[in-house]
């Protein structure tokens, strides 16, 4: 139990934890006292000096020790000087006052002297709106200046940070949150100051220009304009777009997203997305996102992609109605040997009405994915409670045939953040990787040894109160294994268990659900040729054909051949039917991320074209031959999903929309404070918890 | 006496009517004829340009912000040198008003930070189809002013730097 300490903030009792800044123990019962340089993610500089306030402490009698009393009351001494309200730690019984005359006074005439220098070019500068130099300004600001115009400071207005983000000197306050963000969170430090005094500037001294895969949160973070996206620029007003909170679907973290949409002209008048913001998940990924994450779903408004279902009629392609091809595909499965290949791009109920239509079928359902192991994450796997901000002394993480930075972003910065609270950080890869300078043993070595190595360091990683794994890419099943048998004994228990670091989001899901892997041993595409051989193959969000020439020829050799896909793919060309699905932004549905947490997204933008859900026309399909698959809605696929798989007992969407309080606060009226992440209002997610039964089975039995 | 007062209401009425005879009609031959609108009439919007056609818009969107009706829509985009509509970084690449929404308030004016925006004296609104009272950029742009060219123009690099025009008196 922490030591607490209680004070009094404009006339309000406070109890916090000993060493809590006055700043945070204001915003905990609701003042706000105005900051730009701090951000409660990072420790307090002191900078700008907006947050000054009068505090006073009990007077203290030197020669007894104890408290000078007035009236029976403790007499409360006023420091001379105001001070700055976010490097001062609360002590017991201090007095502070945050909207004193004086207090005010001070706020007031720092922003003065901000908006000296500032260009004040709100109405073209893509912050205005959700500014909170705009915001501080009208509140607690001056309403004229006294400064003569002509002295303003004028300094270049768009000057390239990297391909990804713009500086504008001119509106740069020298808070120091975007250069302390990349040096203490990210681990990046490839931004600094240049100059001095008026001519202080921000600049970046990495080659390429601002090497940061997590640059975009520099842009939340920024109290003004001075750093803004290119991928946005000038895309909206923050005041005319909707938010649909949704999650990102590049990696098995499963960051917690907010799209920003518009209705657009250039668009032919559709709403279209505009950006993606982070939505604040502690959990998860806090209040960060990384670049791929923020700039890299421009995939789903592709021309290129499919729009109606398409029948191969004479050896060609054609388009043709819903009906008919549901039919078609109908009449392919019906009494056929049945092969669904899907990959972990699809959500949970995608998979699920699969694989209903695999079993259903008495065929095979497996997941397109190269990694070995999966199997064992749902028995090893991280479960309920388990949190990686969690983790410090006493910890062990490690990080086993897997680049972090490169491979899942946001759990570099968790592990990274965990090595830095004490956690011991082991890396077994052969490759250098970022991570590295983090972690307190590093092992290189080739794939084929890291088996063994990690047997070695089995004494020390188990030693640890609590031991999470991550095995990646490079990894084979005998390393899985190993990292596996680290986890024994530790199953069920929160900050403890395995975690894959899938290639897709979605693949922890699948997992779970009881897909096979393609070849257990290899994992090699050799295998599959083998297994179309013959059979109807069912191919979902996977483009074999595409990635693999040995693939596409043996998809020749298949009796049929029906894909569901966002794309024209290599694959798509060679099938029977094709169907037009949806994208995660146009639907609803749900992923499991790597750390096992089953959270919802909900759509941004209408449907393209006549395309439909992945899980619908699973239904579809296996209603045409015969099966009753729900397909109405993804919420009633959860309901059937969560009786079916033991390890979703309890799961509903109502469940996964609940949320609780976090901290630190962020939205949208406390954009001074955390920067412009979104408030999470649609749901934390609900983390599995580990199951003893054996799934595959289980699924299959179930008559649906 | 009563007999007489009706026929002295009558020719107080009748009296009313003469005397109008002789005056000078109030109605003006419209449309062939018109009459100046007053000082402060808030007619049809007019997008405004400097005098060397540049586009006064910037295409910031506060008067769609502003307006009570929802009647403006604005998507604005990145101005180059070689390809320049409006001083500064952004204008507006999309600028509609629909005039059936439209109030004539004059909220947008205010709004507006470069007085891009005018209502002008233009009240002859007359559409077949509601797909025609939106009003696209080029209708409401006013003429290229003598001396300037039109929009978009190529322009020499660093001139042009400021979208909003730099306050003579800071007090304005």
């Amino acid at each position: 139990m922490t030591k607490t300490v209680t004070l009094t903030i404009d006339d309000q009792q406070v109890t916090v934890p000993e060493g809590t800044l006055i700043v945070n123990a204001a915003k905990m019962v609701g003042i706000d006292i105005p900051v730009f340089c701090y951000h409660p993610k990072m420790e307090p500089v002191g900078m700008c000096r907006q947050c000054l306030v009068e505090v006073g402490r009990p007077a203290i009698d030197r020669a007894t020790g104890q408290p000078v009393l007035e009236d029976g009351k403790p007499k409360i001494q006023f420091g001379p000087k105001l001070e700055t309200a976010c490097t001062t730690p609360v002590s017991e019984g201090m007095v502070v006052l945050t909207h004193s005359e004086k207090a005010r006074a001070a706020q007031k005439e720092i922003l003065e002297f901000l908006l000296t220098s500032h260009p004040l070019d709100c109405p073209v500068c893509d912050k205005g709106g959700e500014c909170p130099l705009q915001n501080l300004t009208l509140a607690y600001g001056p309403a004229e200046s006294r400064f003569l115009y002509s002295e303003k400071h004028h300094a270049e207005k768009h000057v390239p940070l990297g391909d990804k983000i713009w500086l504008d000197r001119e509106r740069c306050i020298q808070c120091g949150r975007c250069i302390r963000f990349q040096e203490i969170i990210a681990g990046d430090p490839v931004l600094s100051f240049y100059q001095r005094g008026r001519d202080t500037d921000i600049i970046t001294h990495s080659d390429p220009p601002f090497d940061s895969i997590f640059s975009g949160n520099t842009t939340d973070i920024c109290p003004v304009g001075a750093l803004t996206t290119a991928d946005f620029r000038f895309g909206a007003r923050p005041w005319e777009m909707k938010a649909a909170a949704s999650i990102c679907s590049l990696c098995p973290v499963g960051c917690n997203l907010t799209f920003n949409t518009r209705r657009e002209a250039k668009a032919g008048g559709k709403v279209v997305i505009k950006r993606a913001m982070p939505r604040q998940n502690e959990q998860v990924n806090e209040i960060w996102i990384c670049d791929r994450g923020r700039f890299n779903w421009h995939y789903v408004e592709d021309p290129s992609r499919l729009t109606h279902p398409l029948v191969k009629k004479d050896g060609k392609l054609e388009k043709a109605s819903w009906s008919a091809a549901i039919e078609a595909a109908g009449n392919q499965v019906k009494g056929n040997q049945v092969l669904v290949v899907a990959s972990g791009r699809l959500s949970n109920e995608d998979l699920f009405n699969l694989k209903q239509l695999a079993d259903g079928l008495g065929g095979e359902a497996l997941l397109y994915d190269s990694l070995p192991g999966g199997e064992l994450t749902t028995r090893y796997g991280v479960s309920a409670g388990t949190n990686l901000g969690d983790l410090g002394a006493g910890s062990a993480i490690l990080v086993a045939a897997a680049d972090l930075y490169h491979e899942a972003p946001i759990w570099y910065l968790r592990v990274k953040a965990a090595a830095e609270r004490g956690a011991n950080l082991v890396i077994v890869n052969p490759e250098a990787t970022r991570l590295d300078k983090y972690a307190k043993k590093l092992v290189r070595c080739g794939k084929d040894e890291a088996a063994a190595k990690v047997r070695e360091l089995a004494a020390e990683l188990t030693a640890a109160e609590n031991l999470v794994v991550f095995f990646g890419r490079t990894a084979d099943r005998n390393l899985a294994e190993d990292c596996a048998a680290l986890l024994q004994g530790r199953e069920g228990r929160a900050n403890n268990g395995l975690i894959g670091v899938w290639p897709r989001a979605n693949d922890q899901g699948a997992w779970e659900l009881g897909y096979k892997p393609v070849d257990p041993s290899t994992g090699s595409g050799q295998a599959l040729a083998q297994a179309v051989k013959g059979k109807v193959v069912y191919l979902a969000a996977a483009d074999p054909a595409g990635d693999d020439p040995q693939l596409a020829e043996a998809l020749k050799g298949a009796k049929a051949v029906i894909v569901q896909e966002l794309f024209p793919t290599k694959t798509a060309s060679l099938a029977d039917v094709v169907f037009p699905a949806q994208a995660f932004t146009e639907r609803d549905g749900s992923y499991t991320s790597g750390e096992r947490r089953v959270q919802r997204f909900y759509p941004a933008t209408p449907p393209l074209g006549e395309s439909r859900a992945d899980f619908a026309i699973a239904a579809a399909v296996a209603a045409a031959a015969g099966l009753e698959v729900e397909g109405r809605s993804a919420l009633l696929v959860m309901d059937k999903l969560a009786a079916a798989v033991p390890a979703f007992v309890g799961i509903s969407y109502r469940k996964l929309a609940e949320v609780t309080e976090q901290w630190p606060i962020v939205g949208r009226g406390d954009l001074y404070y955390g920067g412009t992440t979104y408030e999470n209002r649609q749901g934390l997610g609900v983390q599995l918890n580990v199951s003893t039964f054996k799934r595959s089975n289980v699924v299959r039995g179930r008559a649906l | 006496m009563p007999v007489l007062e009706p026929i002295v209401e009558l020719a107080r009425g009748l009296w009313t009517t003469l005397r109008s005879m002789a005056e000078k009609p109030v109605t003006v031959q419209y449309p062939e004829q018109k009459r100046p609108v007053k000082p402060r009439f808030r007619g049809r919007h007019v997008l405004k340009r400097y005098d060397n056609g540049l586009e006064k818009c910037i295409g910031c969107a506060l008067c769609a912000a502003a307006c009570p009706a929802d009647a403006i829509f604005v998507e604005a985009s990145e101005n180059t040198d070689e390809e320049r509509y409006s001083p500064g970084d952004r204008y507006a690449s999309t600028y509609e008003i629909n005039m059936l929404r439209c109030i004539y308030c004059g909220f947008c004016e205010d709004a507006c930070p470069t007085e891009a925006i005018v209502l002008g004296d233009n009240y002859e609104l007359s559409f077949t189809d509601r797909r025609e009272a939106i009003y696209p950029k080029e209708m409401l742009l006013e003429p290229v002013p003598a001396g300037g060219a039109p929009t978009p123009q190529k322009t020499e690099p660093g001139k042009f730097t400021r979208s909003v025009p730099e306050m003579k008196d800071p007090a304005d």
